[in-house]
Order: structure tokens, then C-alpha cells, then sequence
């Protein structure tokens, strides 16, 4: 047992560390409270989280390799008017001309990040600062600062994210198909372990062939592209569109990511690390009420969280150095 | 035996820079060809052009007799060269398996084959006696072992061609032979081997072959044993080597630094000695010996766990002085002005009461351009636009502007022209000789024999032997410096 | 790049950019004038300085932490906690001078929890101060919940709301005050000097015997010190508190910094820029709401100045390097 946990590597460890904390955590809420445990809470739990975990998987895409991604939130806000209007101009056209929309509107988004970050090596905090302010302009000159309400949406453009498949929303499944769908790419695909090469030393990445900066400009424009689809389903399962929604949610995204494992630092990252993040976030919140405590105490949570995460990592760091022979 | 690599008349210019002018370099198969010259001379533009990260302005490069462009990374792997780096270009983050095979990963209906490559990489670990698995995260690997990685890489790739870039710069004697006994079963089985290294000892041992260059041309190649040590010094430097060195003859005086005791958990450990006026204490050792950690401490930008340092009481006010290992990254800020860099360690007399000012800095600047016979165009230069040797005067300048009780200096003519070089010991000597205390650590042995009036010799963080000076024999210093 | 001058070649670019600052506002005031024939008047201009003083005074210690080469990204979460912690000693029925002094020294604490993270916790200040800002603002909405404290002694007003002279209102006053003071500091003093160079190279100013993490400490405490007095004005002028105030200043506020000419990469900037940025910011708001445009359009023109501010040297450079033989 000893010899097996030694030969994972340190992100398995952590993952699995943190997966028995979860777990844990979700055991102790079911003791005190069994309805937590149930199917249809369950069903709830992953429903509200679903965004969180697409978006996080994305953002971790983007931090893997030294990157952030400020614009994320503005990025699924644009699209996500995009999409309304452009069903409420459209409202026969149905559901797939739509996920393509903000499929490939998110993906421009990102891939204008990516392109000053890789082209002119801009630091990628400036950047998507900027850009996320051009974004959440945009919206307004689109919807000219109106709302797009539920009566303005059609039927089938609403129901997509909230339709049911073996008692799960279809929203649950994306995020769970796309989850898994991290697991297997960013484990056994060579463009993704090149990612990790690139976020972990970028000169010996260039040494080995791999350009770093390409590696960032995709990672920003799949990151885009996902935080596009969101938009949609954002506007969907809400039913409403306007300027501001998922305001600042760019932050909680991060935090999402921090919590799951993921470092700032680059090259440090997993699928599982970072939905078991998002679990632990949304375990919290969907108990805080059963516990009695007010939901206003979520964030502070997160923050607590968060800092003891990057505390303990940063501890993890500071390796002694061994010069000093051992004493015979 | 025919050449497995040919180069011929290579040029590589940088702007107005000529990095290279004309070299030519034959690697047989199944022999180490080491590779030697002053730093400056064109050693690593070669090595980046023979990676593909540069291309060549002009010249010819072939492989097995035919004409090649190595045109990126990857189209050198795939003509089989291979390279250890110098700074190590492993991923820490990737297990050793991937680190192997990194951008080659072995697919299987697109995706990484995770058993075919963990098969191979222990395969080619076993062949290599590494002693280390494959699945380990390379982070948890030691400097040595991860050269161990870079050369498996070479071998997953089949790489024909070997490039050592001072691959021992930081490793100590039991890792070397190591290193060493794995580059010979390399040879043995044809491979042909660039061998770069400062060290003549390293060199006798392992190489049969030897290219020297010097200010980007190549100016002599043959086999080692037809040649002298004393030869292969005259092609490398062009000049008679007699003249470095100018130690001022000084009589140490009274007390100046009393170290007791002093330890550091995985550093050094109890670390005892004494500084006198007017003398010049090196400290010898291996890269790694703990050394620089102890000049840190000294200094003050650490701090020892345990022990004492003394300083003379009529010393206190003037301080301890310390001119870092690596003067790009720790001396100097590159991008400020010369007056800015010489200011930032006497602000203190320069604005008494917090107000800075331009024109005292300006004077104290141009005051130590004209001491140290720094070339610059004035104070306002920015030090990323000197050249090293100038840039070190720069931060010695910075510290003997304080007018230091003590000053350390670690290595401080690393990597600088021989001119610069005889600057900082003239320098040095005068600061000795007019009572100030030295503590002067060197890899270099000649500099360490020519310069201290006493030497001590670190290893593995505790002090191994006491010399004085004329007493010493380099052998003796290099015994007491390596693992018995 | 250039071959002269170091901090001062360094002190010509940033001058040429603060030119273009300025003209930018020569160009917004000549514009609002020739637009609206209310802007001249010296009422309509004071309450103009409302729209950025508060988030300007945050401004000024955050560059010098940007050129220091850190962040602090919970200035806004700070001055919602300073802004809560006013509230309930306000509740409580203390006086004036209690409530301000429980919101410098909220502000004053936090910073202090920033700066300890990043030099004893060793956390990357981007990381640690991602988390504080959840942990302060999660704090206040924790204390607050979905209640507004607006019990505020009538004396308190006066910081938010009351005028030094004439149409200068005190909000501006300090602004000016703090803005010379800062400014001094920074570029005239030999404290100044070493912000600089820790910004520039950690690692070498180290080694010239700076104690950097006692300077770094400092300036997140300044920064925290000053984003509670951004909260004692903020919530004078409002008259009333909710855990969500001051809600995404604190990118409109690094903004304004790296719109200044503050590099990211720090060692470079000047308090000049910051205060022509902090101008630039307030007029657009200001003008664009006289035209009755709403200030969402200006975070585009905001956004898109924010990288070209850092794409210009980029593109100069690169220009320069392929007009060489």
C-alpha cells in the first residue's frame, strides 16, 4: 500500500487525498441529514454544479499552461446573449444551429485571447482584463442594455438543458461527458501532454520541439469555445439574458480550480482534481441550509478553502535542500 | 572510422554579433571528441544549432555523409542527435517514462500508450543501470539522475550522436563516475559523443578526441594523447597564461570575522573559522559543496539555524559585503543605469535623510567607472548592455562604494574575459591590502592557489581541510574537495 | 532597447505616455464641452471627481505594489469589510471617530493578513489574494447576509459628502493630497528607489541588502490601509452599507494602475500616469453619462486601451528589432 501510494505521482495523491476529504464530507452531511443522500438531492447537486465544472475543466485548460482567463465569465455572458437573440429572431431553428453558434463564437472569443498572449506575449492577466470588459460591452451594444426574458425563448430552447435522461438533466450529462471526456484526452492524448510539458518547463518544451505559445493560443480557444456553449445553457436553465449574468463569476471559476489542485504556477492539473473542486463547492452549499447556517456563508468557505489549499501547496514547495552528508 | 557528424565552415552571426565564424567539428563513431574553449567562444550557439533552435548562417552540416538542414527540435531527434543539457531540460511535473518519450509519446488508435511506453523506458533504464523507475515523477529525482533521464532520451530516440553540454557542472565525484561509466557503455556501442567540459581531469578520462575553439573558430582538433595540457590552455586562451593573478603581498593583521559553529539544516554544518585584516580566505570545494549557501548566511539573506558569527567591533558599521554567484540574476538589475545599480547598496549615504539624489549618484558612479576602468558610455547605461566582465565590476563597484569590513565574493570571474578577470583580482588584492578582509570562493583552482594567503575546503557542507598558502598543492586541494 | 539610461530611458518612455494620457484628456474635456454646455460649469465638474476619487485613492497605493512587482486583487473585498465592520460599530451607536477608525483599521488588518500570506506563507500574491478576496467578501456577506446597515452618525456624512472649499470637495481634496504625497514618495525618496528595484529583480535587490519582505509587507498594508479609507468615503457618500459594495472595483482599479503606464511586470510606472488614468477614467464615465450613454460602452473603449497600452512597446519593439540589418 505504501509502495503504491509512493509511485503516484503527486497529482493522483492529492486527487485521491482529496477525494476521501469530499467523500468524507458528504458521508457526515448524510449522517445528520439522509435526505441529502438522495437521488433526486444528488440529481440537484450535480445540476447546480454542472456550469461550474464545465467551466473550471476549461479555465484549467488555460492555467496548465501558465495562463488565466479572466474573460471566461464575459466570454459564456456574450455568447449567451448571442444565443438568445439569436433565437428570438430565429425561434424554429431549434437547438443545434444555436450550440454551434456559441460553440465557435466562444471559440473566436478565446482565440483573440490566445492570440495576443501567444503573438505579442502579452501577460495574460492584462489581456483577458481587457478583453473582458470589451466583451461585457459588446452585450450591452447587442442587446442595447435590453433583457431577454423566458416569453421571448422558444420551447425547445429552453427545455434542452433541463430535459431529463436516466433521472439526470441533460445539462448534468454534458457536464459529465465533458469531465470524463478531460479525463481520457488530457491523459493519453500527445497534444494535451503537451500542454503539460509546455506549463511545466516552457524552455525544455521548446527544446523538445513543442511551441509553448501554440500550446496557450488552443488552450484559450477551447476554453472559449466551452464557456460559449455555457452561455447558452446559462440563459436556458436561468431563462433570461442581459448584461451582466455570470457577473464576477470568473472569480469563483479560479477558486474552483485552486481548490481542485490545479496551480497557478502551470503544468499542475487534473480532470478529477478539479470536479471533485467543484463538488466539494457545491457539497457546501446545497448543506450549509441543512446545517442551519446561512447560505451567505458559502463564500467565506471557498476562501478559507482556498487559502489553506495554497498555503499547504506552497509549504509543499519548499523542498530542503540536501548537501550535508548523513552522519555515518 | 568515418565520421558519423561533419561540420563544416559554420557561421552564426547575431546582429553584429559573430557568435561563429568558421567552425568545423568531425564526431567519429564509437569515440568522445571534448570540446573545449573559454566561455564566449561559441560552444553553445553550436550546441543550440545542432538542436535545431538555431539555424546556421552559412556552411554545411552532414550526417553519415550526407548534406542535412536541421531545421527544429524535432527534425534533430529525428536525424538522431541528442543532447544533454547543461541546465536540465526535464519536466519536473512528468513521470521519468514521459520525460523519455516527451512529444513521441507511442500511440495506440490515437491515444498515448501508456504500458508499450512505461515497457521501453524501463528497458532503457535497465540497460543504463539507472537504479530509478520509470513511473517516478522526475521532480523527485536528483540533479544527477536527471542528466540520467536526458541521456535515456537520446538512447529511447536512437540518437547516434551525443551532445554532453557540462553535464557535471553540479554533480560530485561518485555521480560523475557514474555519469562517466554510462557514456562509456555509450561509446562502446558506436556512438559518437561531443563531450563539452571546463575540466581537464574529466576530460583525460573520458574523451579520446578534442576540438578546441576560441572567439568562434575552430583552431585546432586532434587526438588527446598526441597533445598537452599545456597546449590544449595556449589554443584555448591564446596567450600565455603566466601573467593573471597580481596577489599584493600583505601581512594579515588582527581579528576581523570570527565564524563559530555556524549550521544550516541541509546546507552546512558546523562551519568554524577566522577572517584577519589584509588577508584573502578562499574556500574551495565542488559545485554543491554548500558554499554559496554559506556566503548567503554570512551575508545575512538566510539565516543559520545555529552558531555565531563575530564581526570586529569597529567593523560593525561598515559591514559584510557579498558579491552573488550569478550576477545577471542576483548582482545587478539589468535594466537600470550603472549609477542606479552602484547607488542601490549605498542609499543609505547617498540620501541620509530619504532624499534621493541624481547628481551624487551620478559622481559616485562616474568616480568607480574610472577606478575600475569599467567601459561604459557613462553612469547612465543600462547594465544589460555591458559586457560581463564589465557588469561584474559594476557589482563589485556597488559594494566597495560601501567601503565593506568584509568582502565575499563567490566566483567571481566566472565567465568573464581574461582582461576583466585580472581587473577583479588586481581589485581584490588592493582591497586586502588596504585591511579589508576577503573570503573568496572558487571552483578554479589556479585562481584559488594564485589569490588566498589561506585556502579551506568545503565538502558536503563541512569544512575538510585547512591550507596555507605555498603549502598547497592543487592535488591535495582536489583530494580534500572529492569524496574519499 | 535604448542604448542610454536606465531608470531614466525608462522615465522618457513613461513621460511620452503620459503625454498621450494627457492629450486624451485635453481631447475628452474639448469634446464634453463642445457637447453639453452644462459640463464647463465648476458644480457639474465637481461632481464629475465623484465618479473615480474613491477607486484613485485605492489607485496610488496599488502602483506602487504593481511596481513593487506584486498584486492585490481584494482591494474591493477589503473595502466591503471595512464598509461592514463601519456598519455594526455604527449600529452600535458609536461615534464618528470610532466608525472611521473601524474602517482604516479593517482595512488596515486585512492588509496585513495579504502581506503575511505572501512573505511568511510564501503563497504567489495573484493565489493569496484570489483567496482573501473571497475570504473578505465571503466575510461580509457572512455578517450581513441580505441586511443594509445605513445607521450612520449625521457627522459622517461630511467624508463622502461635505466640500473643503468652495465646489473642492473633500473626497477630492484627499485625492490631491495623497496623490502629491505618493508621488514624492515614490520618485524623489531613496524608499521610492528601492520599490523600484524590488519590482525589477527581487532576487538582486536582495543581494543588495534590501530587506524586500519587509517592504513588500508594508505595501500590501498600505494597500489595505488605503481600501479602507476608499470604504470610509465610499460609505459616507452612500450613507448606507451592503455586503455587495464596491462590487468589481477591483479590476476597474488595476486598470486604472496598468492604464497609468504601471508595467505588470513591475520596476516600472509612475504616480503621474495613475493620476492622469484615474483622470481619463473619471471623465469618460462622467461625459459619456452627460451624452446619456451608459458606462458599460466606456469598459470596451477601457478594455481595448488596457492591451493596447501593453501591445504598443510590444509592436515598437518588435518593429525596431526588423528595421535592423
Amino acid at each position: 500500500m505504501k509502495q503504491w501510494l509512493a509511485r503516484l505521482s503527486d497529482d493522483a495523491r492529492r486527487d485521491l487525498g482529496f477525494g476521501v476529504l469530499t467523500l468524507a464530507l458528504a458521508i457526515a452531511v448524510t449522517a445528520a441529514f439522509p435526505g441529502f443522500a438522495s437521488p433526486r438531492n444528488v440529481a440537484g447537486l450535480l445540476d447546480d454544479t454542472a456550469i461550474l465544472i464545465m467551466l473550471a475543466l476549461a479555465q484549467m485548460l488555460v492555467i496548465l499552461v501558465r495562463g488565466i482567463d479572466l474573460s471566461i465569465a464575459a466570454n459564456l455572458a456574450l455568447c449567451g446573449m448571442l444565443a438568445a437573440l439569436f433565437n428570438r429572431a430565429l425561434p424554429g431553428a431549434g437547438v443545434l444551429p444555436v450550440l454551434l453558434l456559441t460553440l465557435v463564437a466562444g471559440g473566436l472569443l478565446g482565440a483573440c485571447n490566445g492570440l495576443l498572449v501567444w503573438k505579442l506575449r502579452l501577460p495574460p492577466i492584462v489581456v483577458t482584463l481587457g478583453t473582458m470588459s470589451i466583451y461585457r460591452g459588446v452585450i450591452f451594444l447587442l442587446s442595447k442594455g435590453a433583457w431577454v426574458n423566458e416569453n421571448e425563448m422558444a420551447r425547445d430552447f429552453l427545455a434542452f438543458p433541463r430535459a431529463e435522461f436516466l433521472g439526470l438533466t441533460v445539462l448534468t450529462w454534458m457536464s459529465l461527458l465533458l469531465a470524463a471526456g478531460f479525463f481520457v484526452a488530457l491523459r493519453s492524448t500527445r497534444l494535451a501532454r503537451d500542454l503539460y510539458a509546455a506549463g511545466g518547463n516552457p524552455h525544455a518544451a521548446e527544446y523538445s520541439g513543442i511551441d509553448a505559445g501554440r500550446a496557450q493560443f488552443l488552450a484559450y480557444t477551447v476554453c472559449g469555445a466551452i464557456a460559449g456553449v455555457c452561455g447558452y445553457l446559462w440563459v436556458a436553465r436561468f431563462a433570461v439574458a442581459y448584461t451582466d449574468i455570470a457577473l464576477g463569476f470568473e472569480l469563483s471559476v479560479i477558486a474552483a480550480c485552486l481548490i481542485g489542485g490545479v496551480s497557478i504556477a502551470g503544468g499542475t492539473g487534473s480532470a478529477v482534481g478539479v470536479v471533485l473542486g467543484c463538488l466539494f463547492i457545491g457539497i457546501v452549499r446545497s448543506s450549509l441550509p441543512l446545517v442551519g447556517i446561512s447560505a451567505f456563508w458559502q463564500m467565506f468557505i471557498n476562501g478559507v478553502v482556498i487559502l489553506v489549499a495554497v498555503l499547504l501547496s506552497a509549504r509543499q514547495r519548499d523542498v530542503t535542500r540536501n548537501i550535508v552528508e548523513a552522519s555515518p | 572510422m568515418s565520421p558519423v557528424l561533419t561540420l563544416t565552415e559554420i557561421r552564426k552571426s547575431f546582429g553584429a554579433v559573430r557568435a561563429l565564424e568558421r567552425v568545423s567539428l568531425e564526431l567519429p563513431r564509437g569515440c568522445v571528441t571534448a570540446l573545449i574553449g573559454e566561455n564566449g567562444a561559441g560552444k553553445s550557439t553550436l550546441v543550440k544549432i545542432l538542436c535545431g533552435i538555431y539555424q546556421p548562417d552559412g556552411g554545411e552540416i552532414r550526417i553519415d555523409g550526407l548534406p542535412v538542414r536541421i531545421a527544429d527540435p524535432q527534425g534533430a531527434r529525428d536525424l538522431g542527435i541528442g543532447v544533454v543539457h547543461q541546465e536540465c531540460q526535464v519536466f519536473d511535473n512528468l513521470s521519468v517514462a514521459e520525460n523519455l518519450f516527451i512529444h513521441a509519446q507511442p500511440t495506440r488508435r490515437g491515444l498515448v500508450n501508456w504500458r508499450a511506453m512505461h515497457a521501453h523506458a524501463g528497458g532503457v533504464l535497465r540497460d543504463l543501470d539507472a537504479g530509478f523507475d520509470a513511473s517516478l515523477p522526475a521532480g523527485r529525482l536528483s540533479i544527477a539522475q536527471k542528466h540520467v533521464v536526458q541521456i535515456a532520451r537520446a538512447l529511447v530516440h536512437e540518437s547516434r550522436v551525443l551532445i554532453l553540454d557540462e553535464p557535471t557542472a553540479s554533480l560530485s565525484q561518485r555521480e560523475c563516475a557514474e555519469l562517466f561509466r554510462i557514456v562509456r557503455k555509450l561509446r562502446d556501442n558506436g556512438c559518437a559523443l561531443l563531450f563539452i567540459s571546463h575540466k581537464f581531469e574529466e576530460i583525460d578520462a573520458l574523451a579520446n578526441r578534442y576540438a578546441v575553439f576560441r572567439d568562434g573558430v575552430s583552431v585546432g582538433a586532434g587526438e588527446l594523447q598526441q597533445t598537452t595540457r599545456d597546449e590544449l590552455i595556449r589554443l584555448m586562451v591564446g596567450r600565455p597564461v603566466e601573467q593573471l593573478f597580481p596577489k599584493l603581498e600583505s601581512t594579515p593583521g588582527v581579528e576581523l570575522l570570527r565564524v563559530e559553529h555556524l549550521s544550516r539544516t541541509g546546507e552546512f554544518e558546523d562551519i568554524s573559522f577566522t577572517l584577519r585584516r589584509g588577508e584573502i580566505l578562499g574556500i574551495y570545494g565542488l559545485v554543491g559543496a554548500g558554499r554559496t549557501e554559506l556566503a548567503q548566511a554570512l551575508f545575512g539573506v538566510t539565516q543559520p539555524d545555529g552558531g555565531h558569527i563575530h564581526l570586529a567591533t569597529d567593523a560593525k558599521s561598515s559591514g559584510i559585503a557579498l558579491v552573488p554567484e550569478d550576477r545577471q540574476s542576483q548582482g545587478g538589475i539589468l535594466d537600470f543605469s550603472l549609477a542606479a545599480n552602484v547607488a542601490l547598496a549605498n542609499l543609505a549615504t547617498l540620501a541620509p535623510r530619504g532624499w534621493c539624489s541624481r547628481a551624487r549618484e551620478s559622481s559616485l558612479a562616474r568616480q568607480w567607472i574610472e577606478r575600475l576602468a569599467i567601459k561604459a558610455q557613462g553612469p547612465e547605461q543600462v547594465m544589460r548592455n555591458l559586457s560581463g566582465g564589465n557588469q561584474q565590476k559594476v557589482v563589485l563597484a556597488k559594494w566597495l562604494a560601501r567601503a565593506p569590513g568584509v568582502l565575499i565574493l563567490d566566483e567571481p570571474t566566472k565567465g568573464i574575459d581574461v582582461g576583466a578577470k585580472a581587473a577583479v583580482h588586481r581589485v581584490t588584492s588592493e582591497f586586502a591590502q588596504a585591511g579589508g578582509g576577503v573570503i573568496m570562493i572558487s571552483s578554479e583552482l589556479p585562481e584559488i592557489l594564485g589569490m588566498s594567503d589561506r585556502v579551506l575546503v568545503m565538502r558536503r557542507g563541512r569544512l575538510r581541510g585547512e591550507f596555507l598558502r605555498g603549502t598547497a598543492s592543487s592535488d591535495e586541494l582536489l583530494r580534500a574537495a572529492s569524496d574519499a | 532597447m535604448t542604448p542610454v539610461g536606465g531608470v531614466r530611458a525608462g522615465a522618457q518612455r513613461l513621460l511620452r505616455w503620459e503625454t498621450m494620457l494627457a492629450a486624451v484628456l485635453v481631447c475628452e474635456f474639448v469634446l464634453f464641452a463642445s457637447i453639453s454646455p452644462y459640463f464647463l460649469n465648476i458644480d457639474t465638474l465637481s461632481d464629475a471627481t465623484f465618479t473615480f476619487t474613491e477607486r484613485a485613492i485605492v489607485a496610488l497605493p496599488l502602483a506602487l505594489l504593481i511596481i513593487a512587482g506584486e498584486i492585490d486583487i481584494s482591494v474591493a473585498a477589503i473595502i466591503a469589510l471595512a464598509s461592514v465592520a463601519m456598519g455594526l460599530t455604527a449600529a452600535q451607536g458609536a461615534g464618528t471617530g470610532i466608525v472611521v477608525c473601524a474602517g482604516l483599521g479593517t482595512g488596515l488588518l486585512a492588509g496585513v493578513i495579504n502581506g503575511t500570506l505572501v512573505t511568511v506563507g510564501r503563497v504567489p500574491s495573484i493565489v493569496a489574494t484570489i483567496g482573501t478576496m473571497t475570504l473578505f467578501r465571503g466575510a461580509a456577506y457572512a455578517v450581513l447576509g441580505d441586511r443594509v446597515l445605513k445607521e450612520y452618525p449625521g457627522s459622517f456624512a461630511e467624508f463622502g459628502q461635505g466640500y473643503f472649499l468652495g465646489a473642492l470637495s473633500n473626497e477630492l481634496t484627499l485625492f490631491i493630497l495623497f496623490a502629491l504625497l505618493f508621488g514624492v514618495f515614490l520618485h524623489y525618496t531613496r524608499w521610492g528607489r528601492i520599490i523600484f528595484a524590488v519590482g525589477a529583480n527581487p532576487v538582486a535587490s536582495r543581494f543588495a541588502g534590501v530587506r524586500v519582505n519587509r517592504y513588500r509587507f508594508a505595501l500590501f498594508a498600505l494597500t489595505g490601509l488605503f481600501s479602507g479609507l476608499a470604504a470610509v468615503l465610499l460609505t459616507s457618500r452612500l450613507g448606507s452599507t451592503r455586503p455587495s459594495i464596491a462590487q468589481g472595483w477591483e479590476l476597474e482599479i488595476i486598470s486604472m494602475v496598468i492604464l497609468g503606464g504601471v508595467s505588470v511586470w513591475g520596476g516600472k510606472g509612475s504616480i503621474l500616469g495613475v493620476v492622469l488614468a484615474a483622470l481619463v477614467f473619471g471623465l469618460i464615465t462622467f461625459g459619456l453619462g452627460l451624452m446619456n450613454i451608459p458606462g458599460i460602452v466606456m469598459s470596451i473603449f477601457v478594455g481595448s486601451l488596457l492591451i493596447f497600452v501593453v501591445a504598443v512597446p510590444v509592436l515598437i519593439s518588435r518593429l525596431k528589432r526588423q528595421a535592423q540589418p
